[in-house]
């Protein structure tokens, strides 16, 4: 969760939620959480475990659809 | 009973002297939805704000304030924003112990201040974002 709102203050485009997923059963359900911390960007793109910088804001850019696709 | 120990109070305080300016956190209850754990949730909010005076509280019940709950987007409860100067976007759905805990405490210090701890490279990155990001992070509290 730590990178994830750090972007959100660095930018207007982005928001971070944290779910506890033992408290919200259907929604981890839903996102087929099988172990923690899980991460889904946009509903399109999710790993599992912590990310260094670089390969988060990876999965972060491959997200948003690019103008030229 | 407190949740926080004495222990804690003081690693949070410490923690808080980076603290730069207001930071109001929102807190969602609904009594009949989660009451146990809404209980829990608000009364963490309220021992965690209560170490720092830049930090205020406002409890809301997303049935009655229907209207600012939908402005923030939130429908599930316990839920906390975190707001500094404006809403940075930063939603924390259940309570966040453990590890969760940490997250939340910098968060407070990064809404606070509105400065990400995120390298230069990064941040170019981000300002030329062409579409929105919603990142959800799923954990547990151990």
């Amino acid at each position: 969760m730590r990178l994830a709102q750090h972007m959100a203050v660095a930018s207007e485009r982005v928001t971070a939620t944290a779910i506890e997923a033992t408290e919200f059963p259907d929604l981890s359900r839903s996102y087929r959480v099988m172990a923690v911390p899980k991460i889904v960007i946009n509903d399109r793109v999710e790993f599992e475990g912590a990310l260094p910088e670089p390969q988060f804001l990876e999965a972060v850019l491959r997200a948003v659809p690019s103008a030229a696709s | 009973m407190p949740i926080l120990n004495a222990r804690d109070q003081e690693a949070v305080r410490k923690e808080f002297e980076r603290i730069q300016g207001p930071v109001k956190l929102v807190v969602f209850s609904q009594e009949l939805v989660a009451g146990d754990l809404c209980r829990q949730n608000e009364q963490l909010v309220r021992e965690v704000a209560e170490l720092d005076d830049r930090i205020t509280v406002e409890v809301l019940n997303p049935v009655i304030d229907r209207e600012r709950a939908e402005a923030y987007g939130v429908d599930q409860v316990p839920a906390i924003v975190v707001e500094g100067a404006r809403d940075y976007g930063i939603r924390f759905l259940g309570i966040p112990s453990g590890y969760e805990f940490s997250n939340l405490i910098d968060s407070i210090i990064v809404a606070s201040s509105g400065e990400a701890g995120l390298s230069d490279a990064t941040k170019t990155s981000l300002a030329e974002l062409t579409g929105d990001v919603h990142i959800k992070v799923f954990s547990t509290p151990t």
